[in-house]
Parts: C-alpha cells; sequence; structure tokens
C-alpha cells in the first residue's frame, strides 16, 4: 500500500507492514530525548518511584539547555539534581549545556531518518527535518517510554505543505511558516502530520528546514517533517551519524496525502507575528514602523548559524539605533563558535548586537532579554504568548532573522529588503 | 462509571499552556501547590482562589495549546478540577491530562455551558448532564485504550500494574 514517510516510520515502528490514518498503535521508539526541564527532575524522578530500570540506556539522550546560565538557586537546584540523576542512572548520552535539545540532538549524530522519536518538549518537532517522525510528549508519557520503550500513537493524516517557486531575498523558511500560522492559525493542523515539500523546501539548507518543523508544534501538528536528500545525509553525516539511509525514506509517489497546502514562494513577502500568538501573522506592511525597546535573536527556532548569518548579510557595514537592546543567544555552542570563526558574530557585534551565552532563556523570559514591564520587543523566537519572554504588560511580535535584524537598525519594525 | 459533579469554570478558545502554568511558577516543579495559585493568574485572578474539589473546567476550542510542561492540567488537578471539557484540545496536552489522571472530553457544544453551572459527568459515557440550564451536552466517548488509563487514575498507576504483571 502506498504510504507517506508518515506512515511508514510508524508502520515500521509498531512492526506492521503498513498503517491507516485514524488507526490506534503502539510503538517502540528509536530514540527518546529529554531536558532538564522535564527530564531527570520529572520523568526521571517518577521512573525512581516506579523503581523500575531505563529501557534501553543506548537509546535515551538527556540533555541540559532551560535552566542553565544564570545563578538562580532554584534553577541551579535543578542542574543539580540533573547531573545526580545521569550518574546514578549510568546515561550513556549527556550533552551538558552545549545548547538547545533540539540542536544539540542532531549536532549530537543521533538523528537518521526514518526514526521514530519522542521529545520531551512541544518543539521536538524539530526532527522531522531530517526525515524522521519525531513527536514532543509530557513528563509522565516519557516515564512510560523510559519504563517500556513504547507509545500508543493515533496515526495522523498527512497534510503535503507545497512551497512552490523561489523565495526572494530576505524571505526565509520563518516566514513561510509564520504564513501558514497566519492562514491557518494556531491548532490549523491539529493532530496531522506535515509534509514540507515543494522546490523552495528542496532550495532550503536543512537547517532553514528546522525552522519549519519546529513551528509545526504552532500550528497543532503532531510532527512536520522534510523527505531526506542529499542535504540531509551532508549534514548528519558531518555530524557524525553513520549509515544515513535516504533512499528508503521518501513517500511513495502515490501516497494519500489528506490534502495539499500550496503557498506561492514567488510572492511570499516578510512575515510578522502580532502580539500574542504566532497566528496573528501578517505581511510586514501592516506593522512596519512599529517602535520596539529590543530585538532578540534565540531559541531552537532562529539563531541557528544560518539565522545568525542571515542578521549578519543585514547589519554588515552598519549600526542598529543608538541605546536599542539588540541581544543574541545561539542556539547550540558549536554554531556559535562556527560563526564566530567565520566573521558572522563580529559582524553582529561591529553593529551593536550583544551577544548573550546560548540556551533557551529569553525565549522563556529568563535572562538579561526578558522584556520589562511594557516594553515592545521583535525576536525570531517561536511564541509570543502573553507572559512567556516576559510579564503580562510586555508585548512580543515574531519575525525572521532578517527582519529582526532590520527591525535593530532602525528601533522599529522594518522591512529586510530595503537594506539587501 | 465514574460521575464527577461539581460548577463549571467555563472559558474561552485558546488557553495556552503559558497561560495555566506561567514561567517561574512551573520551576518549582517537586513543588505543584506553590506553583498551582499561579494557574490562570493574568487571565482570572480569582480562579485559583475560588476553585472548589470536584469543579470542572470547561472551554472552547484548543484547549491547552504551546509547551508540553505537565504542570498545566497538573496545576488544574492540584486545584481540584476533576475533569476538563473543550470542544477541541492541543494534542500534548490531552495526552497529559490521561497520563495525570485527569479525564479530557471533546464536546462539540462545550461553548453553550455557562461559567458556573452545575455539571454531573459521566466520563464513561460521554454524557454531562447541566443541572443549571436543564440541559444535555453529549462528547465524543473517552477512547478504549485511554479508558484504560481512567480506570486507574493515571499513566502511573496503570504503569505499576502493568509491570507488576510482567515481572
Ligand atoms: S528555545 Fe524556547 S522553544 Fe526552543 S526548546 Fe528552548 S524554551 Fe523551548
Amino acid at each position: 500500500m502506498a504510504q507517506t514517510l508518515a506512515e511508514k516510520i510508524i508502520a515500521k515502528a509498531a512492526g506492521v507492514g503498513s498503517v491507516k490514518p485514524g488507526e490506534i498503535v503502539t510503538c517502540k521508539v528509536d530514540l527518546a530525548m529529554m531536558h532538564d526541564s522535564a527530564g531527570p527532575r520529572m520523568a526521571g524522578r517518577k521512573l525512581d518511584e516506579l523503581g523500575v530500570p531505563i529501557w534501553d540506556l543506548d537509546k535515551l539522550v538527556v540533555i541540559t539547555d532551560h535552566y542553565i546560565n544564570d545563578d538562580n538557586p532554584e534553577h541551579q537546584g535543578v542542574q543539580k539534581h540533573a547531573h545526580e540523576w545521569i550518574k546514578s542512572h549510568g546515561i550513556k548520552h549527556f550533552i551538558n549545556e552545549q545548547g538547545i535539545c533540539h540542536i544539540v540532538l542532531p549536532e549530537g549524530g543521533h538523528v537518521k531518518p526514518g526514526m521514530f522519536i519522542v521529545g520531551g518538549d512541544s518543539h521536538s518537532v524539530t526532527g522531522g527535518a531530517f526525515g524522521t517522525f519525531m513527536v514532543g510528549i509530557g513528563a509522565t508519557e516519557m516515564t512510560g517510554v523510559l519504563a517500556t520503550g513504547e507509545i500508543w500513537v493515533r496515526v495522523p493524516e498527512t497534510v503535503k505543505i507545497d512551497v512552490t517557486g523561489t523565495l526572494k531575498p530576505g524571505v526565509a523558511a520563518k516566514d513561510v511558516i509564520l504564513k501558514l500560522c497566519g492562514d491557518h492559525g494556531i491548532m490549523g493542523f491539529n493532530y496531522q502530520a506535515l509534509e514540507y515539500a515543494g522546490t523552495a523546501v528542496s532550495a532550503m539548507s536543512v537547517e532553514e528546514r528546522m525552522t519549519l518543523a519546529n513551528m509545526a508544534a504552532e500550528l497543532g501538528a503532531k510532527a512536520g517533517y522534510c523527505v531526506p536528500d542529499e542535504k540531509t545525509d551532508a549534514i548528519l553525516t558531518k555530524w557524525g551519524a553513520t549509515d544515513v539511509d535516504i533512499a528508503t525514506w521518501q513517500s511513495d509517489e502515490d501516497a494519500n496525502f489528506v490534502k495539499t497546502v500550496t503557498i506561492d514562494g514567488d510572492a511570499l513577502v516578510p512575515q510578522v507575528a502580532a502580539p500574542s500568538s504566532p497566528e496573528n501573522a501578517a505581511p510586514i506592511d501592516a506593522h512596519a514602523g512599529t517602535k520596539l525597546d529590543q530585538a532578540y535573536l534565540g531559541a531552537c527556532t532562529g539563531a541557528k548559524l544560518d539565522d545568525l548569518r542571515m542578521a549578519a548579510k543585514v547589519l554588515k557595514g552598519r549600526k542598529i539605533q543608538s541605546g536599542f537592546k539588540f541581544m543574541i543567544s545561539p542556539s547550540s555552542l558549536s554554531m556559535q563558535e562556527e560563526a564566530r570563526a567565520d566573521g558572522t558574530l563580529q559582524i553582529i557585534e561591529d553593529a551593536g548586537g550583544v551577544i548573550l551565552p546560548m540556551g533557551c532563556s529569553g525565549c522563556i523570559g529568563i535572562g538579561p532579554s526578558r522584556l520589562e514591564e511594557n516594553a515592545v520587543g521583535i525576536s525570531s523566537t517561536n511564541r509570543n504568548f502573553v507572559g512567556r519572554a516576559g510579564p503580562k504588560s510586555s508585548k512580543l511580535f515574531l519575525a525572521s532573522p532578517y527582519t529582526v535584524a532590520a527591525s535593530a537598525i532602525k528601533g522599529a519594525i522594518a522591512d529586510p529588503r530595503e537594506f539587501l | 462509571m465514574s460521575i464527577i459533579k461539581g460548577n463549571a469554570w467555563r472559558y474561552g478558545a485558546n488557553i495556552d499552556t503559558d497561560a495555566l502554568a506561567p514561567i517561574g511558577s512551573y520551576a518549582g516543579a517537586t513543588n505543584i501547590e506553590a506553583g498551582a495559585v499561579h494557574c490562570l493568574r493574568d487571565m482570572d485572578p480569582n480562579f485559583a482562589k475560588s476553585v472548589k474539589t470536584g469543579d470542572i473546567f470547561v472551554a472552547t476550542d484548543n484547549l491547552g495549546i504551546g509547551s508540553s510542561r505537565e504542570s498545566a492540567p497538573l496545576f488544574l488537578k492540584t486545584l481540584g478540577i476533576r475533569c476538563v471539557v473543550a470542544k477541541s484540545f492541543a494534542r500534548i496536552f490531552y495526552r497529559n491530562c490521561f497520563n495525570i489522571g485527569l479525564p479530557a472530553l471533546v464536546c462539540p457544544d462545550s461553548r453553550d455551558i455557562a461559567m458556573a453551572d452545575v455539571l454531573k459527568v459521566d466520563t464513561s459515557t460521554g454524557e454531562i448532564v447541566d443541572e443549571t440550564q436543564d440541559k444535555s451536552f453529549h462528547c465524543q466517548p473517552i477512547p478504549d485504550h485511554l479508558m484504560q488509563i481512567v480506570d486507574e487514575g493515571g499513566l502511573m498507576p496503570y504503569l505499576e500494574k502493568k509491570l507488576a504483571k510482567s515481572a
């Protein structure tokens, strides 16, 4: 039976020949990822209550990224417990403060096309950029996976997102995904799997595809993925994965997509999501000129190497508005180092940007980039719900790294195309 | 059969996990009681103060969008909520509810339930009797594989039993 990549991966994990949307199956997970926030301190403690061992130490990766780089004693307590738990449970794969989980998991060579992966975080869908089926789960559910290696899944319908044509200079994956949020709403694809395809997606770097996959969470989707190609193979191999198989893990030509949503890549313009939901996305003209207090490049969505390079393209030879706060928290340490080595960070700093320690921080309102009372910010992160990045009175716009950088130059929301 | 009777706390659409479990309140994950008092503080400061054990949380579309943080349904349960009813749920929140032992019912007409209505919910059939309005609401029955978890009171007790059997 012809199947989508999502269906193929679920069928393999469930040990059956094929699956149909709506069916409920029990899958064996190929890999589980958890971070300091929901991992050892929640799922870990619950596993200890159950008093059973971890089902397979080779298939678990624990990452510290949420409560790092700050001196809050409560956060330090979270880290202390995490380290003790890692030790006492003989965890084999522990990535300590190297970057945000969704980035350092593939960077660590753990991810390969065809894998069925669960992550203890809603943006775990990011792994779909590599041709996996990767879903986010909560802490108790993770406890079940740690104990049994299994999880139930309702097979989702697959929707094809066809991004046609070629994205114009200054338009990025973030604009594609914000456009989808604006058109379809924050739950527009609830319970469904999204396959991002089309010429514009093929032309994207794998890091850009990660942005699409990451924000499948903001569309309510269970998973968002791209079928793997040579670029996927190249980057995963560079990151240390072995035996990457791209040929097997493709959707069948006559697979059953419940529908196809087309985005005209040629016509797409930069998008900005107004406070306080990604679904408030609109073309940049709707908000250009809105005064801002700060700009932030960060999170698993918007401070990868490619994101930093996009910002640098806009900022090269320019200065940000004087007195304006522009902060950057790279997505991972290795990406930060690469951006340091190739001069990208220098360009950003010369323009007046301040590099903060890498990690989640600003995305969840922790650290120096937390918005102040009544402050208005723009950021390359994925969520702008009330109270997430600052107090209730603060406001946050979401945009691409290009647009965030252009806005830092003007101190107001600005169209990056005038700087490219 | 399990009947839950209590007052409805009826809210609207798109209640997100940052509203249910604001950042900062859930850092102390091991102290759920201390965190729960912040539940919905920006939306309805009265909620956490006044909700009673046995009450029922009712929303319209997309309840629980956002983060995977389990403290969102856990705070509701800690404050006394015994059942959540919504027209639609965010998928991780939906699963989290069952996993922590809080039945979640999909009710297409949840918007017709009013704040403070007295409700009688039968989780095994999905039937809601609204005593205030003298009206019934029909929810989709909870799928069998989740009903097993509901019957055990959540995924933890379910796992305990399952693992003990297989041991
Ligand atoms: S950067 Fe933000 S969205 Fe990404 S994992 Fe961290 S907290 Fe979640």
